[in-house]
């Protein structure tokens, strides 16, 4: 049996030396974030996707010595070849420039419609969750009515109306987009109102309007992000699905899915027509779907390690 | 729980109500009116002017349009002739309601499936089989989905019939179409749901009491874990209807997204009027049978209601 006594232990003392050091290195939320994203690579390889097909909108259409709307009605239905390299379509237009104007239409209206709804969704968010009370709860009424409401009838019913058209359909997914946005931030809003920071700056005499936009809104920026970036992808696969039922983007104008419609005419007999613009709407919603999977984990302050 | 049943209720009341007057209004706001494409008389013009009560002040139709809609007649369609919307819906809805049906009998089971596997094998090469099908599921749109599918299994193997609605071979297709982003979205849900519910206590009471796994994951993991998939069961019950809309455009079945479709490009208003409120009804109606089943599952909501 061992006896246990003081002669066993040693004094380990402080050692002033150590004390001081910090083992990592300091960084800001945004840039841990960013050291995160990095290190997942399906997340990088869904920015390197979106970044060339983001170039290629621009100058893509400029590579080939046909424009996106030239019809040519000796060449119909070329499979891709050496002069046009993803063919042409039943009016003898060359598919690589359509491709890729329809890649501007697309994106634009992604980036623009989620964009537009998200700054709207928080800033009614924003106001609702601050304020509270009366004013909180008919806001959110009225978010809850209109939320229940299937969004794409909405957007369809509002396009017979407003008419067909790249800005038409950046207002009708403004009007039905931000009330999701709305009741995100509003509950974040309110969950960080209550909190020691908020109190602090109140009592240091910030203006409601500091309080809202300087403490409350960028604390929730994270989710908001990754809101955002699934916000993209769905007006993209909206647009697409309206072009494809022919009230979206009207030839001969191009968009991905207004080309897919076109293609889906003739595709039993010339694949290629619709396969071409469906790889590139699924890249890009996959590109955009998997970033949005890798911010969520980037930006969740839970995960850091 | 009769209040929270109530409450419940009588919001779905007022979102038919709020979606039956926008719907109401934005079609009256369209210029001119549905008979300028026709070459008709004046004389012949204000008889059916009259006929469809569109002479009187809109107060007025407003006013007879609810009450009509309140004994359940939505008005004629201005496209086919001699036809009620009620006929149209009638003869049109049991085939949409099959294709739905058959799409959710594929994708709730496989996609519980799919989740609880991944789940139970997380981070192994099970769970990226399942994620990589389930993202795909989410990322392609179900128009490409429906054209691949026709592609593969109808033009090239000849195995099932490439459209039409004539007998159980040719639901295959569509079903399958309509059904894999719903697959996927439920797999991703149950699996992230299945993820959380591990690390919860109450497994670890489980697993120290001694209960054989299979124990564990059937009476705490899965039970516990597939309760918010039955929350998304009204929004999924919306995105199938959307889908329907495509589904049965490319396999030219005659349901009543074709009809929805059809009547949007021909600018059919009364059909689209009546054909938007039978989906808004149906979809909010849905949302609130989900409602209240989420109420009798989960006892926390009833204990708090």
């Amino acid at each position: 049996m061992i006896e246990i006594n003081k002669e066993l232990f040693t004094h380990m003392g402080i050692n002033e030396e150590y004390s001081e050091t910090i083992n990592r290195p300091s960084m800001t939320y945004w840039q841990d974030a960013w050291r995160r994203l990095k290190k997942n690579k399906i997340a990088m390889a869904g920015i390197v996707i979106l970044t060339v097909f983001t170039l290629m909108a621009v100058i893509g259409p400029y590579m080939v010595k046909f424009t996106y709307n030239s019809t040519n009605l000796e060449l119909l239905n070329q499979s891709p070849d050496k002069v046009h390299w993803f063919g042409t379509d039943s009016l003898g237009r060359d598919l690589w420039a359509r491709v890729w104007m329809g890649a501007r239409v697309s994106l634009f209206i992604g980036l623009a419609a989620a964009g537009i709804e998200s700054l709207v969704g928080i800033i009614v968010g924003g106001v609702s969750g601050y304020l509270g009370g009366k004013a909180d709860m008919i806001i959110m009424r009225f978010v809850d009515i209109m939320i229940s409401i299937p969004e794409l009838i909405f957007i369809i019913l509002i396009m017979v109306v407003v008419g067909s058209g790249i800005m038409p359909i950046i207002i009708a997914f403004a009007i039905t987009g931000w009330l999701r946005m709305a009741r995100l931030v509003r509950g974040q809003v309110l969950q960080l109102k209550e909190q020691e920071f908020v109190l602090a700056a109140k009592t240091l005499g910030a203006s409601s309007k500091r309080l809202v936009f300087r403490h409350l809104i960028p604390n929730t920026l994270g989710v908001i992000i990754v809101t955002l970036t699934m916000a993209v992808p769905n007006a993209i696969f909206y647009e697409a699905f309206l072009s494809f039922i022919g009230i979206g983007v009207r030839p001969p104008l191009a968009s991905w899915g207004q080309l897919a419609n076109t293609g889906a005419q003739v595709f039993e007999i010339y694949p290629f027509e619709l396969f071409i613009p469906a790889v590139f709407i699924s890249l890009t919603m996959l590109s955009l779907n998997l970033l949005g999977d890798g911010l969520r984990d980037a930006l969740d302050p839970r995960l850091r390690k | 729980m009769l209040r929270y049943i109530l409450k419940r209720f009588i919001i779905s009341l007022i979102t038919i109500w709020v979606l039956t007057t926008i719907v109401f209004f934005l079609i009256r706001v369209l210029p001119g009116d549905p008979f300028t494409s026709e070459k008709t008389t004046p004389q012949i013009k204000e008889s059916m002017m009259k006929y469809y009560g569109l002479d009187k002040p809109i107060y007025v139709q407003y006013a007879k349009y609810i009450k009509n809609l309140l004994q359940g007649d939505m008005g004629y369609s201005l496209k086919f002739k001699n036809r009620t919307v009620n006929q149209v819906i009638i003869n049109a809805f049991p085939n949409s309601a099959e294709l739905g049906i058959r799409a959710l009998m594929i994708a709730i089971p496989i996609g519980i499936l799919l989740g609880i596997i991944s789940a139970l094998n997380h981070n192994k090469a099970w769970d990226y089989g399942s994620m990589i099908v389930a993202v795909i599921g989410v990322s392609v749109p179900s128009f490409i989905i429906g054209g691949l599918l026709q592609y593969v299994f109808a033009i090239k193997l000849n195995w099932l019939p490439v459209a039409q609605w004539k007998g159980f071979e040719y639901t295959i297709l569509p079903s399958f179409a309509l059904a894999l982003s719903t697959l996927a979205l439920i797999a991703r849900l149950m699996r992230a749901s299945m993820l959380e519910v591990t690390g919860q206590d109450y497994i670890l009471t489980a697993e120290a009491k001694g209960l054989p796994v299979y124990k564990i994951v059937w009476k705490h993991q899965i039970r516990n874990a597939i309760l918010p998939v039955i929350t998304v069961l009204g929004p999924i019950a919306a995105a199938l209807i959307t889908g329907t809309f495509v589904i049965e455009q490319i396999f030219a079945i005659p349901g009543l997204g074709k009809h929805y479709v059809n009547g949007i490009q021909s600018l059919d208003y009364t059909l689209v009027l009546g054909l938007t409120i039978f989906y808004g009804a149906f979809v909010i109606i849905l949302n609130f049978i989900v409602d209240i089943i989420y109420g009798f599952v989960d006892p926390r909501i009833r204990a708090t209601r």
